[in-house]
């Protein structure tokens, strides 16, 4: 069965006009799977991606969760890989323009995720952060 | 890329081995129980089209796989001796790649890995045809009447490939009608028995 990468959703994000904002968001892989890091080991690897496609913020960084460098049976090196619960924050610009009241910032999160044995398709999962602007 | 359950893939076709360290017995179905691979028509680096049906009385090893998959190139560089060593006894390796950027990753990656046989690029229909592929690898191999003698999802141990094909073969029987992958079961009623 194809592991499903999960986000948690966090509290929404109060935050105000000209204001920088941190939003940091919590994904997990079930035990035994392991997805390609932000920085793969390998040219032909599928890197975790986060994008932001929506919303009245401005994406000024992204800091992706520090890769761990693991052995499988099928390298012969180890691999740049994120396993278990991790973190992936953004630093956000809030225009001055930006509206007031309840938003939300949307993104996708793109991964691809291994076993030892077997790799499973590219998979993109939303990410929806709730925001509250002042 | 839309991939089905994997459940299907070995309650329909019925998977035989999955792991290197633990052979699975027997290396192929019985020839009764066999069921014949579906037919495809998808195109290779230079835009031929290429069917299974083309491979008719040969027995083929038809991997499914992909450039990011790395447990798929530990079992390339076996699949280019495979054809190497068993051509000239009736046997090819039909690669299909699933990468969703199509050619402009499987070029460079065939020409560094020097593979040496036939690669197509897979779409979602013959997935679908296959199962589902839920998991790459997933590796079929096909005996000389287009029926799938075997499946293996995931890193498979390279005996168990060899094994297989060298019993499938030393199996010279093509179907009496025998123009089709898809001939129907008499031949596998006729033929039934034959391997152990």
């Amino acid at each position: 069965m194809a592991p499903t990468l999960t986000v948690a959703p966090g509290p929404t994000v109060r935050t105000h006009k000209g204001a920088v904002a941190v939003v940091t968001f919590k994904a997990a892989l079930p035990p035994g799977f392991h997805a390609n890091s932000n920085t793969p080991s390998d040219a032909y690897l599928i890197p975790l991606t986060l994008k932001w496609t929506g919303g009245p913020l401005q994406a000024d960084g992204i800091t992706y969760p520090k890769a761990a460098q693991e052995k499988y049976s099928f390298s012969e090196k180890p691999l740049s890989v994120v396993t278990g619960q991790f973190s992936i924050s953004t630093k956000f610009k809030v225009p001055a323009n930006a509206p007031t009241g309840p938003a939300a910032q949307n993104g996708t999160l793109r991964y691809q995720a291994c076993n030892d044995r077997m790799c499973f398709a590219p998979k993109t999962v939303p990410v929806t952060v709730s925001l509250d602007i002042e | 890329m839309q991939w089905a359950a994997a459940a299907g893939v070995a309650a329909i076709l019925g998977v035989v081995a999955c792991s290197p360290s633990k052979p699975a017995k027997p290396l192929v179905r019985e020839d009764s129980k066999r069921q014949h691979a579906p037919d495809f028509a998808l195109k290779d680096a230079d835009g031929r089209l290429v069917h299974l049906a083309d491979y008719k009385g040969k027995v083929v090893l038809l991997d499914f796989w992909a450039t990011w998959c790395g447990p798929c190139k530990i079992e390339i560089p076996w699949f280019q001796e495979f054809q190497r060593k068993y051509k000239d006894r009736g046997f090819e390796v039909v690669g299909v790649s699933m990468d969703d950027d199509g050619w402009k990753v499987i070029t460079p990656f065939v020409q560094m890995k020097k593979i040496n046989y036939r690669v197509v690029l897979g779409d979602d229909k013959t997935g679908d045809l296959y199962g589902g592929l839920e998991a790459l690898p997933t590796t079929f191999v096909i005996d000389r009447s287009g029926r799938i003698a075997s499946v293996h999802v995931g890193l498979a141990g390279k005996k168990d490939f060899s094994d297989a094909i060298e019993k499938l073969l030393d199996d010279p029987a093509v179907p009496a009608n025998g123009n089709s992958v898809r001939s129907d079961g008499a031949d596998a009623d006729r033929r039934a028995g034959t391997h152990g």
